[in-house]
């Protein structure tokens, strides 16, 4: 009796492990072999997953970054990211620190309002946005986006940090400070330097969301073909009748660099993502 | 946010925000030795017992005690963090509920002056009153709450079936969370083409393999009948889109609380005799249920508002169309900015909702 039900689970969890491998990094892999087939191909013998050896091909990729502009999509995503993935760590840390080290008057608020914000839903603040920055102008430029993100993504990475600046020991804080360090220096020539590890996934985990947006690109840019974000532009695409190995083509670009970012920066992030779980 | 995001998206999100951003909520601030500020200010942390740092006397007239400078600190670091949250979230929102109660169009952006606005109660009656409304939000409750459930189950699943250590789990736990990092852009595009009716995976594998008819339209097709059932077809795939991208956090999340269960206990039971499934039952389960609770409204909360992933899907057809793709044809499609903006606030009133019963059950259960 027991050995049955010992068996019956072992089965159903390798049955699970198998399954959710499958699942998950299947369709992946399908966007890279398709990527590397020649269109016609694909369309006759969808079955057929993997490319023959004569008909393997990656004209896709310069077809998808020249052709059809995703080049220049790309190195306006890279600038709104970087931008807001360095604007946005620079307020929290200032900001998690202050958390983290001071008691001030009103902290309990300014905690209350980063919640509620990050509760809030994207596109309901995406209407007076789209109204407010289109009344100043900055509808169709890089750097209204570049705020729109950083305020959305700000409570995250405050919130993340916080983990990891509380790991630093605040007794060698307390004696720069006797040393006579500032407030600033302290933060920028102790802290950062010891919760460094932390900021650098916190700040990829910024750029990952800035990388990856949609809805606001959309609303702001899609006037603009100059201007757009790479996802907004394979997004685009797909309205058109593109070959869907172009798209797909695409699409593996924009996904190889997070993906390996993440992977590299996997652990650190995690325990910053999950950090209060234990609790729960 | 994708938030983390997507957000969220978080964050998405998140922002995931956007997308993407998602993560638990905020866990209680480490504090320091309690300090109290020697400003007059009304002295929250006044406790007994706490240590007057600023001593009275001589010690009043220096300018900035060792208290009174953190707290001017503390305010000066937080302050831009706050000015640019206030700027781009606060200030939206509170612009939302005005825009509810005016009577504007896109046209009208340039002519839009504060001091000559007449408030109307048009635009909330008008949703309010509108069929389509009110069938958008009962789609977006069936996907909010079918898709977290969903997510949370796989989650708890997955993290159950790799809890002890195998040859390659380090590779496999990578592996899984690769639709949660995936850009939502790409993650919808190759989903498309793997269910294309004409050379789509899917579709292949059933036709050719499976026996079917004709290739299924899965992103069109409202309904279908299977045998005595009628299925929702792309609502069940936008709702299985969105558990296959979510469920890796919550597999992180319930893997993080999984580590730290005392493991004497359980090997205690099934010495005992207990089963595998009983000794989850009575032991395991009970200690998860907080964090797959928590999990469960936050992952409710983030595909309530969900926009990307049902808009690249279905673009709102076959039945798919919910509140935050409702919110976005106002808006762009009849240029509307006072009914998508009541219909933004009418959403967010119904998330409150959830907040505020959560809240009350935490509150209840702690009681």
């Amino acid at each position: 009796m027991r050995n049955t039900e010992d068996r019956v689970l072992a089965v159903l969890r390798w049955a699970v492990i198998a399954t959710a491998v499958a699942v998950t990094a299947g369709p992946l892999l399908y966007g890279v072999l398709l990527s590397l087939r020649p269109f016609q191909s694909v369309v006759s013998a969808p079955l057929d997953l993997f490319p023959a050896p004569g008909e393997l091909t990656f004209d896709a990729y310069p077809t998808a970054m020249a052709e059809y502009g995703l080049g220049g999509n790309m190195w306006n995503s890279v600038q709104v990211a970087v931008a807001t993935a360095a604007l946005a760590i620079v307020l929290s840390v200032l900001g998690a620190y202050a958390a983290v080290r001071l008691r001030f008057f009103g902290r309990d608020a300014v905690n209350v309002v980063f919640l509620g914000v990050y509760l809030l839903p994207g596109i309901v603040l995406a209407v007076p946005l789209f109204v407010l920055l289109s009344r100043v102008g900055l509808t169709g430029s890089l750097a209204g986006l570049v705020f729109v993100y950083t305020a959305q993504t700000v409570p995250v990475a405050l919130y993340m940090l916080r983990t990891y600046l509380v790991a630093v020991p605040s007794s060698v804080e307390e004696a720069a400070m006797i040393d006579g360090c500032g407030r600033l220096a302290l933060i920028r020539r102790v802290v950062l330097p010891m919760a460094l590890p932390g900021v650098a996934a916190t700040a990829l985990y910024v750029f990952m969301i800035a990388w990856n947006e949609y809805l606001f690109a959309l609303l702001f840019l899609v006037a603009d073909r100059e201007r757009w974000t790479v996802s907004l532009g394979i997004a685009q695409l797909t309205e058109f009748s593109v070959p869907t190995t172009v798209l797909m083509a695409g699409s593996i670009a924009i996904t190889v660099p997070v993906v390996a970012g993440f992977f590299l920066a996997q652990r650190l992030l995690v325990t910053g993502l999950t950090s209060g779980a234990e609790k729960g | 946010m994708p938030a983390a995001g997507d957000s969220n998206t978080g964050g998405e999100r998140l922002s995931d925000p956007s997308g993407t951003v998602e993560t638990g909520g905020p866990s209680p601030a480490p504090r320091q030795a309690v300090r109290v500020p020697a400003d007059p200010q009304p002295a929250k942390s006044t406790r007994p017992g706490s240590v007057r740092t600023a001593a009275p006397g001589p010690w009043r007239r220096r300018p900035l005690t060792m208290s009174r400078r953190e707290d001017l600190h503390g305010r000066l670091l937080v302050a831009p963090t706050m000015a640019v949250v206030l700027a781009f979230a606060v200030l939206p929102f509170l612009a939302v509920v005005l825009f509810a109660f005016l009577d504007v169009r896109l046209v009208d952006i340039p002519r839009l002056y504060l001091d000559e606005l007449e408030f109307t109660g048009d635009n909330l009656a008008t949703v309010w009153g509108s069929p389509r409304f009110w069938s958008a939000a009962t789609t977006t409750v069936v996907y909010a709450a079918a898709s977290s459930a969903g997510a949370v189950l796989v989650g708890l699943a997955v993290a159950l079936a790799l809890r002890h250590p195998f040859r390659g789990r380090g590779l496999v736990r990578a592996l899984v969370l690769v639709p949660y990092v995936l850009p939502v852009v790409a993650a919808t595009t190759i989903w498309k083409t793997l269910l294309n009716p004409g050379y789509g995976l899917v579709n292949a594998v059933g036709t050719e393999w499976l026996g079917w008819a004709e290739p299924i339209a899965f992103l069109t097709t409202t309904s279908r009948e299977a045998g005595p059932f009628t299925v929702p077809v792309a609502l069940t795939t936008v709702i299985a889109f969105e558990v296959w991208k979510t469920f890796p956090l919550a597999f992180l999340f319930i893997t993080a609380r999984l580590q730290v269960v005392p493991g004497d206990i359980e090997e205690a039971a099934q010495i005992d005799g207990a089963g595998k499934t009983r000794t989850f039952r009575h032991l395991l389960l009970p200690q998860l249920a907080g964090v797959m609770a928590l999990l469960a409204v936050l992952r409710f909360l983030w595909s309530f508002q969900n926009f990307n992933d049902i808009y690249l899907l279905t673009g709102g057809a076959g039945g798919t169309e919910v509140l935050a793709v409702r919110v976005y044809s106002e808006l762009v499609v009849r240029a509307n900015i006072g009914t998508a903006s009541a219909t933004g606030l009418l959403m967010t009133g119904m998330l409150l909702v959830v907040v505020a019963v959560y809240a009350w059950m935490i509150k209840r259960e702690q009681a």
